[in-house]
């Protein structure tokens, strides 16, 4: 079973292909059901081949399936490589699981638009592509993927095109995430030179027996994680998320909360070995990046008034926290966090879609207020997703970013400190916005005439179609915290799962104090996130506090803004510059010499008119004088 | 009359072409003769049936391409020597001689020149003066296929010239507003540039004169028995290494590009791009590295330079661009800056990536040109500020437009992205920090043609474009060659890569074998 790993791409990719040829012919609704069957089958394949693992002893867990030689050239052979072993089936499992419900609740979300096969076809494609950058055996499949997903993430950014905003960003994703490319095509030729493969399996025994220089290995890390800051929205390449949020609602959620955007973890705890034999400064570098990555996000979030862009900026933070764990050594823990955010995220961007849906496409907080009356199943859902990610036990966050925690605390206390003022604003900003959006007063009828609501306007519920997902995400996001308990090592599921590919990390924090004291830090997070919910209940419900929400954090303090004006300003003076100096300068000589020779033309034959004429004497008398050079030098004799 | 002996007589050809028991067919001879064959028809019936003109024009073309696709299938990819050999002594005084053969580094380009030709015949129109256009582009064929398969440095050049004159009647007389300017800066900048590989030509084959036993301008032998000292073999190289830089355009002598391609008419800068500019990286290659390989190795540190330079600059000056096609026209220079590095690099990866983007560059880049064309032919004007939102009254159109913009930016999958990653990956050992740096153009790239996408496609269509036309059948045919090609080389490049690689090593072996340049051994240079 393991052997037909391929059908799991291979299902979204022909749906993909069905949707291109045919996609207008087939319509609404069926290109849309056509498209979830495809993911689903997908998701069915990868749950086999996840049981077929699980039945084999733990060392055995790892099938390469070749598909045929890609790049071969001499030295170099890069196959067209899948590879089955328990992190990517762990990936391709939740990724396949989400995409198939927010397949099924595009359906609805997606009812009555003009282009609606053609958005599942982008959908389809993305899965395919997502799916080909977790199995790939080696960086060049990956990153096949890791473009695959950023070009349909360009597509699906700028669907509504003809929208300014949205073309805008669509454009801005994908150049910003070609930078971060350029880290990881350098990686690779850095993998190739010193090892001389680019399969993960070469580069990291090469990095576990040291055959390779601590500068190459590192070289290799640091690159990687360039490539992982653009993919996965950290400083200093975040800004690109918050303005992919101008895609349809689905597509923030699978693909810039869920699935793409944790590529770049993804990637990470793939080389791990590679982290690990790193200079010491290297993962670091890794964790503080991450650290201030969560911070700064989440001080952004606690003044946003957009309902999607919120969760924009909870998610740029949640990725800093599983970069915080990658630095820290705690693969696992980032991997357990990975996929607990893919269920409560996914459940808050559906959640909100739902808002936006029954609310005619608004989207500012403002304007929101008691919402839980008129659609109970999406606030709900929306409260167990708000839970989960403000951390309050038992619900799914809870736990992951708990065990995020622990290992920070062992390797460094002040970013510790920053991880526990992060978890504060988490719960602080997603309780405002709870508390905006479904409780207090109704504010939704000041603004009725703008949605061209005439008298009364009613927010509604949405079909159920939008409903099932919801309900199925909030059930993964109150149970999802399972597959890793921290009471006992039999209950570290997902890291005894893991482990064969995954270090175990338990080991490098034995005797530490945070280990010993796990319950303490436990019971400190818990009083974290029950803080940050009193303060915003505080502020927000009972009015006691004022609200701060300062013009700084609004605007996001004003980075998005200063780069815009670095690269509007100064960067296109340079850009100006240079293309003036190819027209005046360099080109500018060209024509003088060119009106130069002109006259001397008109000398020599004055009543010719056309410069060829002119040259060519001119390159006549020029090839002469050369000859005649060569046989004075003697050369010709 | 005349039509029906002349296809009689290309069927005999072609029925003893595929005969492989007659293995002495002069193919290559046929490859440069039918095109000309075909222009001769042209000129001389076309002007009493002009109803027959174009079919007679496509047919030779076609035959052409049928030509060069069974040697596609018959080359032997084992063999890294030269190939379909032909040789004639033609001068024998001076040593000249009708020298034709391909091994892996022309034979795609002698594929390309095939097919690319009879597309462009096909697909677009003149509009005016069919019957000498026509035949300009058919002598254009056979003057860059002889340049392709000409193994005597005499013929080379013979061919290389004669590209210059349809070329520059082609601009001169089918182009846009400025033609005439750009038709001769364009003829200027190459002639000039001949000019200094004519004398290197000559120079070379007297200078070799002892070594070699007798005046010769045959390119094997000069280059495997041929030794000039190393002052000598630098000047000759720079001679020629000046002649094919005008040709790729490297900077600083690439402005005549932009004006060439942006006054040339639709099917002169498909031709240009595809194949026109192949000819200076071919030319780098085959003339520079093969036989002055000492000269080569010296010069690379300078050649690297440049290359990058034309990355970064061409990127840049790209991104800049009002008009459509000036844009693409940069964004050639950009790309044929990394055929450059990846051919100096001398590695087996950094070259086969090179010779593999010359192809795929011709493909995307040809095939970006038909697209502005069609633009052009439905808007009259190529200024991007001009056009608006056509994604939206033409998503197949934009659907096309955006495979072929794809593939030039360098998406996995695509064709671009395999020879620019080989070349970068190849060259990393020996030519590190430009390599470093150049991989900032694959960014830029993405930066100038996702902006231009944007202006052009995305945003609500204002008046002038709510009229703009959805794709059309013979445009949707002629487009959907190019992207299958796009397609197939970016997830299947193997059979072309292993055609071109054994030719490469060799070639490197004789590099290797003239100078103390070693390849780099991958895995195990430590840091």
């Amino acid at each position: 079973m393991s052997n037909l790993v391929w059908l799991v791409p291979f299902f979204p990719l022909v749906g993909g292909l069905i949707l291109i040829v045919a996609g207008s012919r087939i319509g609404e609704p069926r290109a849309g059901w056509l498209a979830t069957l495809m993911t689903a089958t997908s998701l069915a394949v990868t749950v086999a081949v996840y049981f077929d693992l699980l039945g084999m002893p733990a060392e055995e867990r790892s099938h390469v399936v070749t598909l045929f030689q890609w790049i071969p050239v001499g030295a170099l052979q890069i196959d067209f490589a899948l590879l089955a072993d328990p992190l990517s089936i762990t990936m391709a499992l939740f990724v396949t699981g989400i995409s198939s419900l927010i397949h099924l609740y595009a359906i609805g979300y997606m009812h009555g638009d003009p282009k609606f096969a053609k958005f599942f076809l982008y959908l389809n494609l993305f899965v395919f592509s997502m799916l080909m950058l977790v199995l790939g055996e080696n960086l060049l499949v990956t990153f096949l993927g890791w473009e695959g997903v950023g070009a349909c993430s360009y597509f699906l950014i700028s669907f509504w095109h003809t929208r300014n905003s949205a073309a805008v960003a669509g454009k801005k994703a994908f150049v910003t995430n070609r930078i971060g490319d350029w880290g990881v095509m350098t990686a690779m030729f850095v993998a190739f030179s010193a090892v001389g493969s680019v399969s993960y399996k070469a580069i990291n025994e090469a990095a576990l027996e040291g055959t390779i220089s601590q500068t190459a290995i590192s070289a290799i890390a640091l690159l990687l994680f360039v490539g992982a800051c653009g993919k996965s929205a950290q400083l200093p390449l975040y800004f690109w998320l918050p303005d992919a949020m101008e895609g349809p609602t689905p597509v923030s959620a699978l693909i810039h909360a869920a699935t793409m955007v944790t590529a770049g973890v993804f990637l990470l705890t793939r080389v791990g070995p590679v982290l690990t034999e790193s200079y010491a400064w290297v993962p670091d570098t890794i964790a503080i990046v991450g650290a201030a990555t969560a911070l700064f996000a989440a001080s952004i979030a606690v003044a946003q008034h957009d309902i999607k862009r919120v969760l924009a900026y909870s998610t740029v933070s949640q990725l800093g926290f599983m970069f915080l764990a990658i630095g820290s050594g705690a693969y696992v823990a980032a991997m357990f966090h990975m996929v607990t955010h893919a269920f409560f995220k996914a459940l808050l961007f559906l959640g909100s879609g739902a808002v936006i849906h029954g609310m005619h496409h608004e989207q500012d907080m403002r304007k929101m207020g008691a919402l839980r009356v008129a659609m109970p199943v999406t606030a709900f859902t929306f409260i167990i997703g708000w839970l989960a990610i403000a951390g309050v036990p038992p619900f799914a966050g809870f736990w992951s970013k708990d065990e995020i925690l622990l290992y920070v605390y062992a390797d460094n206390r002040l970013l510790y400190v920053v991880g526990m003022i992060t978890a504060l604003l988490t719960a602080y900003y997603m309780t405002r916005q709870v508390i905006m959006v479904f409780f207090g007063a109704a504010r939704w009828n000041d603004a009725a005439t703008e949605h061209g609501a005439h008298g009364d306007f009613r927010p509604h519920e949405s079909p159920k179609v939008m409903l099932v997902p919801l309900v199925v995400l909030a059930c993964l996001s109150v149970a999802g915290g399972a597959m890793q308990l921290p009471f006992s090592k039999k209950l570290h599921f997902l890291e005894n799962w893991l482990e064969p590919v995954v270090e175990e990390a338990e080991r490098s924090i034995k005797g530490t104090w945070a280990y010993d004291n796990k319950y303490v830090l436990l019971i400190a997070a818990s009083l974290v996130a029950c803080t940050g919910i009193a303060l915003s209940v505080a502020v927000y419900a009972k009015r006691r506090v004022p609200t701060i929400e300062p013009k700084v954090l609004e605007n996001a303090w004003f980075y998005d803004a200063t780069v815009a004006r670095l690269v509007g300003g100064p960067g296109a003076a340079v850009f100006r510059g240079v293309t003036n100096f190819d027209a005046r300068v360099v080109d500018g000589a060209v024509n003088g010499a060119g009106s130069l020779a002109r006259g001397v033309g008109a000398q020599v034959r004055r009543a010719q008119s056309g410069f060829v004429r002119a040259y060519a004497v001119i390159i006549s008398l020029g090839t002469v004088a050369l000859l005649a050079w060569f046989v004075w030098r003697g050369w010709l004799a | 009359m005349v039509r029906m002996a002349w296809v009689a007589g290309m069927k005999v050809m072609i029925a003893a072409a595929s005969d492989s028991s007659i293995l002495a067919f002069p193919i290559l001879t046929a490859l440069v003769l039918v095109p000309l064959i075909g222009a001769g028809a042209v000129l001389s019936f076309g002007r009493y049936r002009p109803e027959w003109t174009k079919l007679a024009a496509l047919s030779s073309s076609v035959v052409t391409g049928a030509l060069s696709l069974w040697v596609l299938q018959a080359f032997d990819p084992a063999d890294a020597g030269f190939q379909f050999v032909s040789k004639h002594e033609w001068i024998p005084a001076w040593g000249i001689s009708w020298h034709l053969g391909i091994d892996g580094i022309s034979l795609f380009l002698v594929v390309l020149t095939g097919i690319l030709f009879p597309l462009v015949i096909a697909g677009v129109d003149p509009h005016h003066d069919e019957r000498p256009y026509l035949a300009w582009m058919l002598i254009l064929q056979a003057g860059v296929m002889g340049s392709f398969v000409s193994l005597d440095l005499f013929l080379f050049f013979v061919f290389f010239e004669i590209v210059l004159v349809p070329m520059y009647f082609l601009i001169g007389g089918w182009g846009y507003d400025d033609r005439v300017y750009a038709a001769t800066k364009f003829f200027l900048f190459t002639m000039a540039g001949s000019a200094f590989m004519l004398v290197g030509i000559v120079a070379t084959a007297l200078l070799s004169r002892d070594s070699v036993g007798e005046v010769t301008f045959d390119l094997v032998a000069l280059a495997e028995t041929g030794s000039l000292s190393i002052t000598e073999g630098r000047w000759l190289f720079v001679a020629f290494a000046v002649a094919f830089a005008v040709k790729v355009p490297l900077f600083p002598v690439h402005t005549w590009l932009p004006d060439a391609h942006t006054q040339a008419p639709t099917g002169g800068s498909v031709i240009l791009a595809g194949v026109l500019l192949k000819m200076g990286t071919y030319g780098l290659l085959r003339f520079g590295v093969y036989l002055f390989p000492e000269a080569s190795v010296w010069a690379r540190p300078a050649l690297y330079t440049l290359a990058v330079i034309g990355i970064l600059y061409g990127a840049i000056a790209a991104t800049m661009q009002s008009d459509l096609k000036r844009l693409v026209a940069y964004s050639s220079v950009a790309h044929l800056g990394f055929i450059v590095l990846g051919t100096f690099a001398l590695t087996d990866q950094a070259i086969t990536g090179g010779v593999m983007q010359m192809v795929n560059h011709g493909v995307s880049t040809g095939a970006l040109f038909l697209l502005v064309g069609m633009i052009y032919e439905r808007r009259h004007t190529r200024m991007i500020a001009e056009l608006r939102g056509l994604q939206h009254v033409a998503p197949i159109f934009a659907g096309f437009f955006m495979v072929v913009m794809l593939s030039s930016i360098g998406l996995p999958g695509l064709n671009g992205f395999v020879g620019e990653f080989l070349i970068l990956i190849g060259a990393f050992d020996t030519a590190r920090w430009w390599v470093i740096i150049g991989t900032f153009g694959v960014v830029l790239a993405a930066l100038y043609l996702l902006w231009a996408y944007q202006r052009v496609f995305h945003g609500e269509p204002d008046e002038a474009n709510q009229g703009f036309a959805e794709l059309r059948l013979r445009e949707g045919v002629l487009l959907s060659v190019f992207v299958a090609i796009i397609v197939f080389t970016g997830v299947y490049p193997k059979p072309m890569l292993s055609r071109i690689e054994p030719s490469v090593a060799a070639l490197i072996e004789h590099v290797e074998s003239r100078t103390d340049y070693q390849r780099p051994i991958q895995g195990e240079a430590g840091d």
